[in-house]
């Protein structure tokens, strides 16, 4: 398909701006590099762009089983609601009792998602999930560094963690200590125990973790952490196998972030906006980002907390995803919270029942929201890897599990179908999949060549790596 | 009770007896059983209906007002219907990010045109996908410079308080040390540029400053490279259109905040950080980018490429921490700037400048000057004796009125939705209070 820039012709344009009602006044110093952007009709434009529309596999398109990305509808109403002009057309820097609507906006998410996670405080500072870790992390040194306890230079990081939570400690200023993982996936205690000291500053934990299953000795793992003076990160990323059920804050967290765009179905837009707000108990609310929301004198007020870490954005946060993920608490409710993560849960026993008929599974069940399986074995006798498994997903209009995630499992593909598919799309889906483990076995060379019906197929990644084009250049 | 769960109570009863499951609470059993949550805090859910108005209300106690004379970092621009009509629909909204390519041509594409629409913009060879927002692009470049030798950045004071205070918060992590270069006129001292210490891995300025000031960017990119430190620069996307490039003034990194282009000043966020850099710098540059490659057929097509530097590969030693970006919002950037073309975005740039110059003469007449001297773009501080009664004044009569930024100062800003009928009348009530 043909860039923008390939399209249309000089001249073609829309009409969008009326001519200068006052006297046009220009820079000493004006640009002399040519400007190249695209000129098109507003016909071919729309055209493009629906074109590349096309060309997206989008929540409605069909099932979208990402582990660990908790890809569930995204309801319409939540988008309804950020678009109201009342929140859109507001300027961040208004005066407060301009903007009680959308500081009201902030303080109810907080109360409500403080209810739901145990925590005492809640910033929506932080635009994404690592965006929130980083934040966390701040919110953890300058804790230690408060207290003077300045030795504590070191995160534990189990090694089945994201790659954002090593990646984020680094950032913080952090060493990065990985613990192994035991063998039924969960932290190995016994490791834990070894590595936490005196320069320990805290652990990162996901829970249930990235293989799916929830630790059974959290609070033992909270414990030994505190013990030694560290403090307790949780990365929410899997929340919606427990949101209602159990509480991080009761696990013995002392710090969260929330993936507000996974957890609480505000949409991914194909890589973000998101939205990493980050929870903490009361000992870490004086050094949350500011400024926060608070009630003051009838109405609300934005204020500095006592010793912040300052701010890690303009302004507030990702505001109108807020307000979806707002919408969607609201609609939920009381009962409809823990209802979502139950079902979570339940469909993805369901399918990893069905489809343990034929695929290995890395642990055995049940999982929580999401569990992985391992190729290993059929990549041995057939060839065929996770890869191909993918690949071959694409062509029956299915986007592929995570693959190759966590590091831990070798070619793992990870399914979490989210309480928002049927039994019926759940059935369809694990009948393809075992039509494909067959298909490995009858006609390997059929995935080797997969995918054949999408707009493009296996592209060189390699190739791209080596040889960078990064930008259209005029030929 | 809301839900968006479709497995009816009879189906989910199917499920559980499918899987040996007695009831859901089989499935919690490895949860310490005293941490189990009873019943939340929360309200009871809604239907539909009811959310919309409760939610529709609290929009209802925010002031949108008819004009606004307020930048500071966000800024209301036109709109074009296009734009939104684009981007509100549902497979570009609900995608994951694009790491299946043959299923996200169309998201790798856009984010390809806008990687090359950056860099027509900027001058600069290589750009990003996008990352949070302008203050964090401009963190994270200051990161992009620091190696063994150098680890103090400069930054400017005249550069917007949000964007030196997200830099402070990022040096607290990465014990990278932080300068500020003093101002003078409201611009950049460039005599502080010229007596950098050998630590100095970059400066940073913004251009319009936070004044809206413009400053001799050339020269302060000149002091910083002889000094040996990294240069960059911060630029307001539109006025980009009519301004030197960062290219042509030296700059090693261009960042900035590319909420002009298309996007709602919605209270904040979300916005668009866009980061491009020389070709000897891009290897630094973090988050993803996309590639154009070949598929086994030898047709065209795009990928997330280059992620050796992403902490998905490379954990604690990647290049910055950051997955999620602001795509959908760079996505939008895209649409604005196809549907304004170079001549709409030149005429958008001019028209601001044009009707803040225009403001800034008629404001002069009553009496209130520009506390600075020399050129600016489309934003202004002037003193105003009383700004507390300007401001509630134009208030009162539907108008945000500029920012008082202390000492008796108030920053305009002026865009292109602005008409001079609406200038001439803001002028006017000003008068009658000032």
């Amino acid at each position: 398909m043909k860039l923008i820039f390939e399209k249309g012709a000089p001249g073609q344009r829309l009409s969008l701006l009326p001519p200068c009602d006052v006297p046009e006044v220009s820079l000493s110093q004006p640009r002399t590099d040519p400007l190249d952007l695209p000129h098109v009709s507003e016909t071919e434009l729309t055209r493009h762009y629906t074109a590349l529309a096309k060309r997206v596999h989008g929540v409605n398109d069909g099932f979208y089983p990402l582990g660990s990305c908790t890809m569930k509808y995204n309801p319409k109403i939540n988008e309804d609601m950020a678009a109201l002009p009342g929140f859109a057309q507001v300027h961040p820097l208004q005066p407060a009792e301009t903007a009680q609507g959308c500081l009201e906006v902030y303080a109810e998410a907080e109360k409500l998602l403080c209810e739901i996670t145990g925590m005492d405080g809640m910033t929506f500072q932080p635009a994404a999930g690592a965006h929130g870790e980083f934040t966390g992390l701040l919110l953890i040194k300058a804790y230690h560094t408060h207290r003077q306890d300045t030795a504590r230079t070191k995160i534990i990081v189990p090694d089945s963690a994201h790659g954002t939570n090593p990646a984020s400690a680094v950032m913080a200023g952090y060493t990065v200590v990985n613990i192994p993982s035991g063998a039924d996936g969960c932290v190995d205690v016994e490791a834990l125990r070894a590595a936490v000291g005196p320069d320990t500053a805290g652990l990162m934990l996901t829970n249930p973790n990235t293989v799916g299953i929830f630790d059974k000795n959290i609070l033992e793992i909270t414990k030994i952490v505190h013990e030694a003076g560290g403090l307790c990160y949780y990365d929410g990323a899997n929340l919606n196998a427990v949101m209602g059920v159990v509480r991080p804050g009761d696990m013995g967290f002392d710090v969260i972030h929330l993936n507000l765009h996974k957890t609480f179905s505000t949409p991914h837009g194909g890589g973000g906006p998101g939205s990493g707000a980050v929870g903490c108990k009361a000992i870490l609310k004086p050094f949350l980002p500011g400024p926060m929301v608070e009630a003051r004198d009838g109405g609300w007020q934005l204020v500095q907390p006592e010793h912040s870490i300052g701010r890690v954005k303009s302004f507030y946060g990702n505001f109108t995803v807020v307000v979806k993920a707002l919408t969607y608490i609201l609609t939920l409710g009381r009962t409809g919270i823990p209802e979502a993560a139950k079902n979570a849960v339940l469909n993805a026993n369901y399918m990893m029942k069905r489809l343990s008929e034929k695929y290995a599974m890395a642990y055995s069940g049940p999982c929580m929201h999401e569990f992985v399986m391992t190729l290993e074995d059929l990549h041995h006798e057939t060839g065929i890897s996770a890869m191909d498994i993918a690949k071959g997903l694409l062509d029956h209009g299915i986007h592929p599990p995570t693959m190759y995630f966590p590091l831990i499992v070798h070619e793992a593909l990870m399914i979490e179908p989210t309480e928002t598919e049927s039994q019926e799309t759940m059935d369809e889906v694990c009948s393809v999949f075992l039509e494909l483990w067959e298909l490995a076995h009858t006609n390997p060379q059929a995935l080797h060549d997969a995918p054949t019906k999408t707009p493009v197929r296996r592209l060189d990644e390699v190739g791209a790596a080596r040889n960078p084009v990064l930008r259209y250049t005029k030929k | 009770m809301g839900t968006y769960v479709p497995n009816t109570l009879e189906q989910q009863e199917a499920m559980l007896a499918a899987v040996g499951a007695k009831s859901f609470q089989d499935f919690y059993a490895g949860v310490p059983q005293a941490m189990l949550v009873e019943s939340l805090r929360l309200p009871e859910g809604l239907s539909e209906l009811e959310v919309r108005q409760k939610v529709s209300a609290m929009a209802a106690k925010n002031r949108v007002y008819g004009t606004v004379l307020r930048g500071a970092g966000a800024y209301r621009h036109f709109i074009p219907a296009v734009v939104k009509s684009v981007v509100s629909r549902e497979e570009l909204v609900t995608a994951y990010t694009p790491y299946q390519a043959e299923i996200s041509q169309g998201i790798l594409q856009s984010i390809f045109e806008y990687q090359t629409m950056i860099c027509a913009l900027t001058g600069m060879e290589v750009s990003n996908a996008s990352v949070y927002d302008g203050a964090t692009a401009a963190a994270e470049a200051i990161a992009m410079c620091r190696d063994r030798k150098r680890n103090k950045a400069y930054v400017s004071a005249c550069a917007d308080p949000n964007t030196i205070q997200t830099m402070q918060t990022y040096c607290f992590g990465s014990g990278m040390a932080l300068e500020i270069l003093p101002e003078k006129d409201g611009r950049t001292d460039l005599e502080a540029v010229k007596n950098l210490g050998p630590d100095a891995a970059c400066v940073y300025i913004q251009q319009p400053n936070y004044y809206g000031n413009m400053e001799d960017a050339k020269a302060i990119g000149g002091a910083a490279h002889a000094a040996g430190a990294k240069y960059i620069m911060g630029c307001n996307p539109i006025a980009l259109a009519v301004m030197e490039t960062p290219a042509a003034c030296g700059a090693d990194v261009a960042v900035g905040e590319a909420q002009p282009l298309g996007l709602d000043i919605a209270f904040g966020g979300p916005y668009l950080g866009y980061m491009a850099a020389t070709k000897a710098m891009f290897r630094k540059l973090p988050g993803r980018i996309v590639g154009q490659t070949r598929d086994v057929d030898g047709n065209v097509g795009y990928v997330l490429t280059l992620t050796a530097r992403e902490q998905h590969i490379r954990r604690e030693k990647a290049s910055s921490n950051i997955c999620s970006n602001q795509a959908l919002c760079a996505f939008t950037a895209g649409v604005y700037m196809s549907a304004m073309g170079s001549e709409g975005l030149r005429q958008a740039a001019v028209n601001s400048m044009s009707k803040a110059h225009y403001f800034a003469g008629e404001l002069e007449k009553i009496g209130l000057k520009r506390v600075h001297g020399g050129e600016f773009f489309h934003e202004f501080a002037t003193a105003c004796a009383n700004p507390e009664k300007v401001l509630q004044a134009l208030d009162e009569n539907n108008i945000l009125g500029g920012l008082p930024i202390g000492d008796g100062t108030i920053l305009w800003c002026v865009t292109e939705l602005v008409s001079k009928d609406e200038l001439d009348r803001a002028a006017a009530i000003i008068k009658e209070v000032r």
